[in-house]
């Protein structure tokens, strides 16, 4: 087997509640792998202690089979970790364009040798202009380039964190939640655009309630339930999956326990 | 848009001219007041290419300020200079307040907001407190430079060209570092630093840079103030009206603009001095900036520049707007269902086609 991300048993309390309970799970290089689970099963946890947005209190993250365990949210991206937030984040009082080359950053002196670089030089190289303007152009918001982000509906923000992750060219881009509060033509082209990017070498592992694009998009499928992956699988495999049901509805003894209470 | 650009262009070689010519008029209390404007034109740029740009607030600027009163102070005290090679020892004092930034940078800028305003506070009084206490820093008495034996006709040229020097290098530095790489990197941090370090923004290196280069800045123009001034004393050094000044410029103009800092102590600073010399009681002054200040921060939260600039955009785009109604009719009606929103149709299925 060979995962290209990997958490191997991660714990993660905050106060009494523990977020994440062993947690172990794998995505293989090539994959679009999805995650799914109900409201508070741990999966926006899950991405904030693979991207260092917080420190694990046990357990590791591999990439690459490399311990990537408690680095610093700039390392795990420049290791090639990208994702996007459930509420998008975009710099709002930057442009669209000016967004695009914050994140362009390390990339753009990946193939310098010299230490001693002009700190004065204009931001953002032609070639990195242009490639943020193909980018913007693959998500479909090029017209927006100069405007600044904070006029940005909240579809167009999850496209152009998409495009901002996207041109730091990261092996693996983990979503939170792409499609939600998203219009359906919307998120039409989001599937498709993550298929297209698959297609091009991306692995991808997406958070997302909506279970018809979890479903349609993915290759496999883990679910998590009190901060514990419990089953993973092909889609198909999930949709019947007794655990799966009893993770979103509660068992039959719970519906007793409740209807009593 | 070229047009306008040489419109600009031309306002401020008239500006800088008019600046420059100031101290021929022969005034010199006229030159006096100048090389205070100067230097706190230059102390809010220098102030802004930090919290400006970085949206960190510091009311610990005067640290700087302070450490570069008393390098200066203490090399002449124990040298005894007279002559214009005191020109020359400003750098050391903006050097000496630069190496204070980094110790200061990485224990303030490991918190953030409202946290980060009270720790710069708190190392200001800190420094404070060792000025007056410290018998090598001459205590509250202070330290007293050796007289200079110029012109008194002419004795505040050389501060104000080097005052204007050090506003003019401050904001052409300001320029630069806004629309460099660097400069973004600062403003992704304003406006969300946990994305930025996400996206691989080294943070804590930019914004302990931009506080060093900040300092620098301040620090150098502190050893101005010690010779024009003619004393170092601990109230004054390290004054906390000082910090709440320069804040208080670059709110006014336009907080995080380029120009907004500039056109705040051009407004502020001839205010005071007038102020001062009017009111017996100079508590007064300081009420009425008091009052100032919260009328900005209530009313105008981004600055006069800003706002100004943006209503402007707006009465343009009305009167285009209302320009190419009259030439083209009314428009067209909104079917019911796409006006009940009372927001734009959703712009990103454009896209999608």
């Amino acid at each position: 087997m060979t995962a290209l991300l990997r958490t191997e048993a991660v714990s993660k309390a905050y106060g009494g509640v523990q977020a994440l309970n062993d947690c172990s799970i794998a995505v293989e290089r090539g994959s679009i792998a999805g995650l799914i689970g109900p409201n508070g099963s741990g999966k926006t946890t899950l991405f904030n202690m693979i991207t260092g947005y917080g420190r694990v209190d046990s357990g590791d993250v591999y990439l690459n089979e490399t311990k990537v365990t408690g680095l610093a949210p700039d390392k795990v991206f420049a290791l090639g970790i990208g994702r996007t937030f459930q509420l998008t984040r975009v710099f709002s009082r930057l442009t669209v364009m000016e967004n695009m080359i914050v994140a362009a950053h390390h990339k753009e002196h990946a193939g310098q040798t010299s230490r001693f670089r002009n700190p004065f030089a204009r931001a953002g190289g032609a070639a990195t202009r242009q490639r943020a303007m193909e980018l913007l152009e693959f998500t479909g918001i090029a017209k927006l380039a100069g405007d600044r982000a904070e006029t940005l509906s909240y579809g167009q923000r999850k496209l152009l964190e998409l495009a901002y992750v996207l041109i730091a060219d990261p092996e693996i881009i983990l979503l939170d939640e792409p499609a939600g509060g998203v219009n359906p033509t919307l998120i039409g082209t989001i599937s498709e655009r993550i298929r297209e990017l698959n297609r091009q070498g991306t692995t991808f592992l997406i958070v997302e309630h909506n279970m018809e694009f979890v479903m349609g998009l993915c290759d496999q499928v883990t679910v998590l339930d009190y901060g514990n992956a419990v089953v993973s699988g092909p889609p198909e495999e999930i949709r019947n999956d007794r655990r799966v049901l009893d993770a979103y509805l509660g068992t039959a003894e719970e519906d007793d326990d409740s209807s009593a209470a | 848009m070229r047009s306008l650009a040489l419109w600009r262009a031309a306002g401020l070689a008239v500006l800088l001219a008019v600046v420059a010519l100031v101290p021929l008029a022969g005034n010199v209390q006229l030159t006096q007041v100048g090389v205070l404007v100067l230097l706190y034109v230059g102390a809010a740029v220098a102030w802004n290419i930090f919290s400006g740009f970085t949206g960190y607030i510091s009311l610990g600027a005067a640290v700087f300020f302070g450490v570069g009163v008393y390098t200066v102070a203490l090399i002449t005290q124990h040298q005894s200079l007279v002559g214009g090679v005191v020109f020359a020892l400003f750098p050391l004092g903006g050097l000496v307040a630069a190496v204070v930034a980094v110790p200061f940078g990485l224990v303030a800028l490991r918190v953030r907001r409202h946290t980060f305003v009270v720790v710069t506070i708190a190392v200001f009084f800190i420094f404070q407190l060792m000025a007056s206490n410290f018998s090598w820093t001459g205590g509250v008495a202070g330290i007293i430079p050796p007289f200079l034996n110029w012109d008194q006709a002419t004795v505040y040229n050389p501060f104000y060209y080097t005052a204007m020097l050090i506003a003019v290098v401050a904001a052409v530095l300001a320029w630069a570092i806004w629309g460099s790489r660097f400069g973004l990197q600062l403003r992704a941090i304003r406006d969300d630093e946990d994305r930025a370090r996400g996206l691989g923004v080294k943070t804590m290196r930019v914004k302990l840079t931009a506080f060093v280069i900040s300092g620098f800045i301040i620090g150098m123009l502190g050893g101005l103030y010690f010779y024009f001034q003619s004393d170092a004393l601990p109230q004054y050094a390290f004054n906390p009206f000082f910090d709440l000044t320069i804040a208080l410029m670059a709110f006014i103009g336009g907080f995080g603009t380029l120009s907004g800092p500039i056109f705040g102590a051009l407004l502020l600073e001839p205010y005071l001095g007038w102020a001062q010399q009017q009111v017996t009681n100079t508590y007064v002054a300081q009420v009425v900036l008091g009052v100032l200040f919260l009328i900005v921060i209530i009313f105008l939260p981004r600055g006069i520049l800003p706002t100004v600039g943006e209503k402007l955009t707006a009465i343009n785009a009305g009167r285009q707007r209302r320009a190419t109604e009259r030439a083209s009719g009314p428009p067209p009606g909104l079917p019911i269902g796409a006006a009940t929103a009372g927001s734009s149709p959703e712009p990103t299925t454009r896209s999608a086609s």
